[in-house]
């Protein structure tokens, strides 16, 4: 969960290999482009983008670590703090609104004793509030990594939450 | 039934594979295309077409298209934008989720009609495993030799990239989906220059949207003539639309442009009727970002002429009486939704997405948001209205990209058509903020 400053930062080597493919999709002189997968495939091994990996990250690309800083600063889905083992991302846009969401999340945060942006004591749980998933026809809706739940009411939040206790 | 154009198929098991995708006819259009047209001659067809850009828009494609630069020994890009992150938008998600071919097949044509050897789909980071779909389609058709270099011995080379977002609405718009395309901020170019003149790398682009660049398959196997057969006036071909909200049946339809409102409302071949024992109060037809219009006037125009789902249909009357097709993203609001909190919902929505680059967006989106909070929680004056009004026009058109209008819009609409439940709010803040509580005066519920 959370990085080990005295840990040496470095991709896997699979992901050490993927990001080299990712790096030469791009015209020549223009890796920079590299940027989003690369933080991406971070925070799939890190969990988060704390600031050596960002560091790490301008390394691989050639370019100032400031860089990256504003970009992983920009977009919402970059981590900036230690997340729990599962980051559950619901959305809080009108249409899911409309189908009750907001009572399903009430229930979301009672049930794990958390608010919007704070992690379970045990880390296992941490909650976001995202806007608009492009999946308001099966709303409520929230993600979970690349997953999407659909359709959410009190009763399958329990059944997921449960499952992803074990 | 409608003619379907886009989602024929969809309902064919395997059809997100190469293989059961061929068989239904796959990638004939990408074999008719570089063994027996020009990039022109697909240029011609797709303006023929009329179709129009399916990401809000509206902008004619093969216009658009005609605009790309071509200077000597400069590479041209097409990017597609898979952004999809309007409220209430989610047809492209579909369509790349259960039929990514057909996007690959529609880069293909459209990649050779322009001229671009490299092309990407720009795909909101959140769908990553749509990304991984798209990737294991590209895979295939690669294999079957329809990407690569010298594709079906034309003498045509294309790669196609496919690049996630990061989680930021204002991505969708053209020169900062460009701008994060390069690894930066999304923050909006100042135009001109146009993409087609300087876009991706500073070279000339054209941005198209997974639904518009969808069509072409069908467009360069039937004939423009064909698509533009099909629809109504300008309003040519077919359309998909996201249906969410108080409906029988959300889902994402695909309709002849010319169908009317009501019919598409209450329908069973599309959303099936408002949810049993409730009323349709209102409509959001193509996006967050459009007017909110009431029962009576998103059936009816004010002539009371039946209102059809077409560009200038739904935009008929202006401001003042209409709203736009937008997206195609249809929000349908039963007598339970609260049209003050969706408002204030969706002023939060621009607030968090503006990128801050201009000051009447960055504070404007911000000011609207509080002064809707306070109303919905029951500490407005009636001295807020006015000031919401103002605050929507000062920002309108004082932006350099859209995203100031689309905030402002949804404000000034629904001041337009539900002042009386604004002003509900204000003078019954107790009753207004009980749970649940939604204004039950006169208006009219169809």
């Amino acid at each position: 969960m959370t990085t080990e400053t005295n840990a040496k930062i470095e991709f896997t080597p699979e992901r050490q290999v993927l990001a080299k493919e990712i790096i030469a999709r791009y015209p020549e002189g223009k890796q920079k482009s590299a940027l989003l997968p690369l933080l991406h495939l971070a925070q799939e091994q890190w969990g988060w983008t704390s600031p050596e990996v960002m560091d790490y990250v301008a390394g691989l690309l050639s370019i100032e670590p400031v860089e990256v800083y504003e970009v992983a600063t920009f977009y919402t889905m970059f981590h900036l703090d230690p997340v729990g083992k599962h980051v559950i991302e619901y959305c809080r846009t009108g249409p899911c609104c409309l189908m009750g969401a907001e009572d399903v999340y009430a229930h979301l945060k009672q049930k794990l004793g958390i608010d919007a942006g704070q992690t379970t004591p045990d880390g296992k749980f941490t909650l976001k509030e995202v806007e608009c998933l492009a999946a308001c026809g099966m709303g409520p809706v929230f993600q979970i990594r690349e997953q999407y739940y659909m359709h959410l009411t009190n009763q399958r939040v329990d059944e997921i939450i449960e499952e992803l206790s074990k | 039934m409608g003619k379907k154009i886009l989602l024929e198929h969809i309902d064919v098991p395997g059809i997100d594979t190469y293989d059961v995708y061929r068989k239904q006819g796959g990638y004939t259009a990408v074999e008719k295309a570089l063994k027996t047209m020009t990039p022109d001659s697909v240029v011609e067809e797709v303006k023929k077409a009329g179709v129009r850009g399916r990401g809000g828009a509206g902008f004619p494609m093969g216009m658009k298209w005609s605009f790309l630069a071509k200077p000597e020994g400069v590479p041209r890009y097409l990017v597609c934008n898979a952004d999809e992150s309007e409220p209430g938008t989610f047809k492209d998600h579909y369509l790349m989720k259960h039929i990514p071919h057909l996007l690959i097949e529609g880069m293909i044509i459209s990649s050779f009609a322009l001229g671009a050897n490299k092309s990407f789909i720009y795909v909101r980071g959140e769908l990553m495993y749509v990304i991984r779909i798209l990737e294991k389609a590209i895979a295939e058709a690669k294999a079957a030799g329809f990407l690569g270099k010298n594709i079906m011995g034309s003498g045509y080379d294309l790669e196609l990239v496919v690049q996630p977002g990061g989680g930021a609405y204002i991505c969708g718009e053209e020169t900062a989906l460009l701008e994060s395309l390069e690894g930066k901020r999304g923050n909006p170019r100042n135009k001109p220059p146009f993409p087609a003149v300087k876009g991706l790398y500073q070279c000339p682009t054209v941005v198209n949207n997974v639904e518009s660049i969808s069509t072409t398959p069908w467009i360069v196997n039937n004939g423009g003539d064909a698509y533009a057969a099909i629809g109504i006036g300008r309003s040519t071909g077919t359309k998909l639309i996201s249906a969410s909200g108080h409906i029988n049946k959300p889902g994402v339809y695909e309709i002849e442009l010319g169908v009317s409102v009501e019919d598409f409302i209450y329908a069973d071949e599309w959303c099936g009727g408002i949810r049993p024992g409730h009323k349709l109060k209102a409509v959001v037809a193509g996006g967050s970002s459009v007017p909110i219009l009431p029962a009576n006037l998103i059936l009816n125009l004010a002539n009371g002429d039946k209102r059809l789902m077409t560009y200038e249909s739904l935009s008929d009357g202006g401001f003042a009486t209409g709203t736009m097709l937008g997206s195609g993203g249809f929000i349908v609001m039963d007598e339970t939704a609260c049209v003050v909190r969706n408002t204030w919902n969706f002023s939060r929505f621009y607030h968090h997405e503006s990128c801050g680059q201009c000051s009447p967006c960055r504070e404007g989106t911000g000011w609207m948001e509080k002064v809707l909070h306070r109303i919905e929680h029951g500490h407005g004056s009636l001295h807020d209205i006015d000031l919401l009004v103002d605050v929507a026009k000062k920002i309108e058109g004082n932006t350099i990209c859209p995203l100031g209008d689309a905030a402002a819009w949804p404000v000034g609409s629904a001041i337009r058509h539900f002042r009386d439940e604004f002003e509900w709010h204000i003078k019954h803040p107790v009753e207004a903020t009980q749970p649940g509580a939604v204004y039950r005066g006169e208006m009219a519920l169809v």
